[in-house]
């Protein structure tokens, strides 16, 4: 009976468990194995550019798994997520700018002071992106389909606002980073070591989504995208589990900001900008909405066509915008689905 | 000072109205086609461009600013229908997501289309010689008559779309349409037929917005987006599909911004330095609507002539 509306919702629970060497294993092997072994092949090379190209699909490919959280797994068709990407590489530019010139954050009413420690960064980026979430999802959470779309929207546009006029942190021209921010034992400086990082946070952010749609929080979310009413009869409240989940998914997207921020050494209201969040929507569509590898897929193709089109031609994003079209219109399961067949469903 | 003060409050006010109309005319197109299609459309910036480089081309190559206006809500209109027989009547029973993907092709499709025609360069349109002087409001301030003759078409275009859904056969058919759109098929009227002309008269709306909006700020890529997002926040105000909530939506978005752009950072100037006021000030009024529309939701999630229950 639910054929059709299984068919257009993206499947939840990885309820068969897959194999590493069927044909889902082998192209998420390929896809990882391609990921970390083109950028080090670069890197013997001595081609840096590919590594950094390598950490800049690495981010995107983290910031679109944690939106694929929002959207794919949880129904939540989020339009802003371009605030909790910015805000991240906020936290991470500025906090660089008072550690840089030894000026204080804050001197009231508690001293804090600027830091150039990925660690307080990373902190302070999934505090502040959680508590952003909170309030935003608090509110929006309220509403449902096209309300929840313009909300975050609106939300996201307010916090770009915000920074294009806020005058103390660059504005709209922006703020650079001039000294990566550092790492304990580690010299981030390094293209290679920074990509490596910037990996590491990757699978963490698929290993913590994948961890989390095999518990009972999973089974809960997957319930309140399907048929919230089934969920309430079973003695949950839909809301906080969405809440929650929509909190993790901001968190994900900050880190990555933080990271990307600190990849360009630069950061401005462009991260903040509602193209950001209709790129990082199009990112997890493209590879294939509510699976795990699908941001992977997605940032790896979106990337590939910026530089192979952007190369090419000028307008590069006339051609994005037609394979987008095409995608949305006759290849709904994006590329995960095209290379790894359908997920199984529920 | 007093007079001063009221002649600017008085000044700014018809500026928030002018912007309001403008917001109306782009929030009417998106709230119809939601309310009848059940679609969310990104697009709709797209057709605000289209009129108005439309009507910029026509008007300096005749040199008639009422013909390249014609022209140019024509073209939006016809672009309109367009789009909708080849793309947008696919994604009348595709989820809201797809709806935006989609959407957001055509933007960029639209964009980068118009950007590879025409350059990144802006064109320049000006307002018809005859609309040029000025008008001499009570206090004694000069004001551009060009923006009263916005107001004027915006209450005009209001007043039409009362009348076309409220005492026509095909305003009628809207209605039906908004409330069951199986049951009209099953009476017989060309469903088909009359979602490409709902869309195509929403278009037409957001052509004549730009085209006029065109002749006082400059006509180029993008121009669109970021009326489309106050436009959203107006339907989003005003309650999804209620011509009379974007109506309302529209002024009160139009004179909220514009009053919060001139008095905030005058009111904060009064306790803090110059700098730090305009600082404050300006960052605030740009996050003024968005503010107003969060403490709106926060009481009607609906907005606020919630159309559907």
């Amino acid at each position: 009976m639910d054929k059709l509306k299984n068919d257009s919702a993206p499947p939840g629970l990885p309820a068969i468990p897959a194999t590493w060497f069927d044909r889902k294993g082998l192209v998420q092997i390929g896809l990882l194995a391609l990921l970390l072994l083109a950028p080090l092949a670069a890197y013997l090379l001595g081609h840096v550019y590919y590594v950094n190209l390598g950490s800049r699909i690495t981010l995107i490919a983290m910031a679109a798994v944690g939106l694929n959280l929002a959207i794919g797994y949880g129904g939540m068709v989020s339009f802003g997520h371009a605030a909790y990407f910015g805000l991240g590489g906020y936290v991470a530019g500025i906090s660089a700018y008072h550690a840089f010139d030894y000026s204080p954050f804050l001197s009231w009413p508690i001293a804090i002071p600027g830091s150039d420690s990925m660690l307080v960064i990373w902190l302070a980026t999934i505090l502040l992106c959680g508590l952003l979430a909170l309030a935003i999802g608090a509110i929006s959470l309220r509403t449902t389909g096209v309300y929840f779309i313009m909300i975050t929207l609106a939300f996201a546009q307010m916090v770009y606002y915000f920074a294009n006029s806020w005058p103390s942190y660059g504005g709209e021209d922006g703020l650079p980073i001039y000294l990566r921010n550092t790492l304990p034992l580690v010299d981030t400086g390094r293209p290679l070591t920074f990509f490596l990082l910037c990996f590491a946070g990757l699978l963490l952010a698929m290993a913590i989504t994948s961890r989390m749609m095999k518990s009972r929080f999973g089974a809960a979310l997957t319930m309140a995208r399907l048929n919230d009413t089934r969920l309430a009869t079973a003695g949950i409240s839909p809301y906080p589990v969405r809440l929650v989940a929509f909190v993790v998914s901001a968190m994900i997207t900050g880190l990555a900001g933080a990271l990307y921020a600190d990849l360009n050494g630069f950061v401005s209201p462009t991260l903040l900008s509602w193209h950001m969040s209709g790129e990082l929507m199009v990112i997890v569509i493209l590879g294939g909405v509510g699976r795990l590898y699908g941001p992977l897929a997605g940032a790896l193709l979106f990337v590939m066509m910026e530089t192979l089109l952007g190369g090419l031609t000028e307008y590069w994003k006339l051609f994005l915008g037609l394979v987008l079209l095409f995608v949305v219109l006759f290849a709904k399961h994006g590329l995960m689905g095209w290379l790894a067949g359908r997920e199984p469903h529920v | 000072m007093c007079v001063v003060t009221l002649t600017l409050f008085l000044e700014q006010l018809i500026n928030g109205l002018q912007l309001g109309t403008m917001l109306f005319l782009m929030a009417s197109g998106l709230t119809l086609v939601f309310g009848v299609m059940g679609l969310i459309n990104l697009a709709h910036g797209s057709f605000y461009m289209v009129g108005a480089y439309v009507t910029a081309l026509v008007t300096v190559s005749t040199g008639s600013f009422l013909l390249g206006l014609t022209a140019g809500v024509l073209a939006a209109a016809g672009v309109g229908a367009l789009v909708e027989l080849i793309v947008i009547r696919r994604l009348y029973h595709r989820p809201h997501l797809d709806q935006v993907l989609a959407t957001f092709a055509l933007i960029l499709i639209f964009s980068e289309g118009t950007r590879w025609l025409f350059g990144s360069s802006p064109l320049w349109l000006s307002p018809p010689q005859m609309l040029t002087g000025f008008v001499t409001l009570p206090g004694g301030a000069r004001y551009p008559l060009y923006r009263l003759v916005i107001i004027a078409v915006g209450i005009l275009v209001a007043v039409g779309l009362y009348l076309l859904i409220s005492r026509t056969r095909l305003g009628m058919r809207i209605r039906a349409g908004e409330s069951d759109r199986e049951m009209i098929g099953a009476l017989g009227v060309n469903i088909a037929r009359l979602y490409t002309l709902i869309f195509a008269m929403g278009a037409a709306l957001a052509g004549l917005a730009g085209a006029m909006v065109g002749a006082l700020q400059s006509v180029q890529v993008g121009m669109g987006e970021p009326v489309l997002i106050l436009a959203f926040v107006v339907i989003v105000i005003g309650g999804i599909g209620s011509i009379k909530g974007a109506l309302c939506g529209a002024i009160l978005v139009g004179v909220v911004d514009t009053m919060g752009r001139v008095f905030l950072p005058a009111f904060f100037r009064q306790f803090m330095s110059p700098a730090e006021a305009a600082g404050v000030g300006s960052a605030l009024a740009a996050m003024l609507v968005y503010i107003l529309m969060a403490i709106i939701l926060a009481f009607k999630p609906k907005g606020l002539f919630a159309a559907h229950g």
